[in-house]
């Protein structure tokens, strides 16, 4: 798990990502400007190489900063409601806005990600019984309920069909005009890796930050709005992409320890990579049709994690 | 010199800590001592500005705690609570560095990097400084933590309970080496003990907490006699001297 391993294998992947797809391009077409093959390439190819990029980095490091940050090795937004409730949101401004612009979208789902995420720490804080499957199975319960509001109101509003384009992560939808969203996330990488220490200390606990003369509730506070910012516009631009960020953390942890400042680019590259190979196995597979995204991750990432709970008592 | 002025803690109506006043001296180890429930720790927790009192102030070195900025404070005040359970996977080194947080906020620099090396040599834990500490015992690990209150480098060191979970052997390594910091980095030790007999073969003051309030407060061979005892405990606690220590022979009384 060498930084010199992780960046060829980038490079790679992300070359063959932009060259694998139904219509074949090699890299000389896109000498030629003006040929259909580099339109292609400019409309599809590359921001969809961007938006895997950006989403597994982002879906990443914002399943470590929670768990971090939740002092649980289980939680991430998939497992602490971040998800579900970023899809309420952008359900409330689906029905409260006829025809909302992507930035409206961003901001509700981006409000209902944060309140999701401060409920379930809230949660956290109420809770004695503080066993480390236990929690993250109050996340899911958590998220379930938001989901079935979520469904309710779609059903009743008769957009259930328009509302599981969000369910399930795609990136063939991915194309020039409808990504652009996700840069906001370059930001906030750049915010969490300045608060990585803050992150590191916080996730010591409450009398270890203050120890240390921390002001833990604000590091929370804003650890907790980069984590909603990251999974609103991720959820918004590709769809929601399950177990990214609980088994990428977990990884790097084993090989690298919880010293944020260390782990959190090998999280963001190793996610980039995961997210990556997922969706070239899925489009190489039944090809010349795709596999989405979710469906990949979700089978590669449940048996990944699997294991991960099997091996548990060797790590944690 | 800490000088604690009427402090005052309620949970609900109850008062768990009430009216207390007690000034720690500088250049020695001073132990809270008393039974369950008495109130050591929350007390503890308020000096070190972890809980907010309800009334009363705290002054270090005649400034009141509730003006220093946070920054400011965890450069003078350390704190080492019993409930350091660690599911953070970190290396020795890497703990120690956090204790220069308050200095570098993690960017360490060279004089940084010094005092951690310090530290971790004063601690003799150089050969194991990049072990994580999930794979350390309890005695390796409270050597760790208090490397990093050394790398802290703060005048007052506190400690809620630093033997809690550790064996005979490694008891005795800790006080030993907080008697270190007390004599040779000339460090102002606080410390809540539950055995009346470290307290009393370490410490130089004890201060004896009851219900809330203080029952007993002077040198230990003031504390450590059997009529004290007796009010401290409600035990009739016989003292036994042996090799210049006062020892409680509380297990049969």
């Amino acid at each position: 798990m060498k930084k010199r391993i992780l960046i060829p294998v980038l490079i790679l992947l992300s070359f063959i990502s932009l060259f694998v797809g139904v219509s074949s391009i090699s890299p000389l077409d896109l000498l030629d400007f003006q040929s259909e093959e580099t339109q292609i390439f400019l409309i599809s190819r590359f921001p969809r190489l961007v938006a895997i990029l950006l989403a597994g980095a982002g879906m990443s490091m914002a399943g470590l900063i929670m768990q971090q940050l939740s002092r649980n090795k289980f939680v991430s937004p998939t497992t602490a409601g971040t998800l579900d409730a970023t899809r309420l949101g952008i359900l409330v401004s689906m029905l409260l806005f006829a025809n909302a612009s992507m930035i409206e979208k961003m901001a509700v789902a981006f409000f209902f990600a944060l309140a999701g995420t401060f409920l379930f720490m809230q949660i956290l804080n109420r809770i004695k019984f503080k066993d480390a499957i236990f929690i993250p199975l109050i996340g899911l319960m958590f998220g379930n309920i938001l989901s079935s509001i979520t469904t309710f109101f779609a059903y009743r509003a008769d957009v259930i069909q328009n509302m599981s384009a969000w369910l399930q992560g795609d990136f063939s939808m991915v194309m020039k005009g409808s990504y652009e969203l996700l840069y906001i996330s370059v930001p906030v990488f750049i915010i969490a890796y300045m608060y990585a220490n803050r992150f590191t200390v916080a996730g010591m606990g409450e009398d270890f930050s203050k120890n240390l003369g921390l002001k833990y509730r604000s590091v929370v506070n804003i650890g907790l709005t980069l984590v909603a910012l990251i999974t609103a516009t991720v959820v918004l631009t590709v769809g929601m992409i399950p177990f990214l960020g609980l088994i990428i953390p977990n990884i790097v942890s084993i090989f690298k320890g919880d010293h944020l400042q260390k782990t959190l680019p090998h999280t963001a590259m190793l996610g980039a990579i995961f997210l990556l190979i997922c969706d070239i196995l899925g489009r190489v597979l039944i090809y010349p049709y795709e596999i989405t995204i979710s469906l990949m991750v979700g089978v590669i990432g449940s048996f990944i994690f699997l294991i991960m709970l099997f091996r548990r008592k060797a790590y944690a | 010199m800490i000088q604690v002025r009427e402090l005052t803690k309620l949970y609900g109506k109850k008062q768990v800590v009430e009216n207390v006043s007690v000034d720690i001296r500088r250049g020695q180890i001073t132990s809270f001592i008393g039974p369950n429930g008495a109130g050591k720790s929350t007390l503890l927790s308020m000096v070190s500005r972890l809980l907010d009192a309800d009334t009363g102030e705290v002054l270090i070195d005649k400034t009141n705690t509730k003006k220093m900025k946070s920054n400011e404070f965890s450069k003078r005040v350390s704190i080492l609570k019993q409930s350091n359970f660690m599911n953070v996977r970190l290396t020795i080194r890497e703990l120690v560095s956090f204790g220069r947080f308050p200095y570098s906020k993690g960017r360490l620099n060279e004089e940084d990097e010094k005092m951690v090396d310090q530290a971790i040599e004063y601690m003799d834990l150089g050969d194991m400084q990049h072990s994580y500490l999930d794979e350390l015992s309890g005695g390796q690990r409270q050597r760790a933590f208090i490397a990093m209150v050394i790398a802290q480098d703060t005048d007052y060191v506190l400690l809620d309970e630093p033997l809690n979970n550790l064996d005979m052997k490694h008891s005795v390594q800790i006080m030993k080496i907080l008697r270190r910091l007390v004599d040779e980095l000339g460090k102002t030790v606080v410390i809540v003990l539950h055995d009346i007999n470290f307290a009393s073969v370490y410490s130089d003051r004890i201060v004896a907490l009851k219900n809330g309030r203080v029952v007993k407060d002077g040198p230990t061979e003031e504390i450590i006699q059997s009529a004290a005892l007796k009010e401290i405990y409600d035990m009739d606690i016989p003292i036994q001297q042996m090799n210049n220590c006062r020892i409680c022979v509380y297990f049969n009384s």
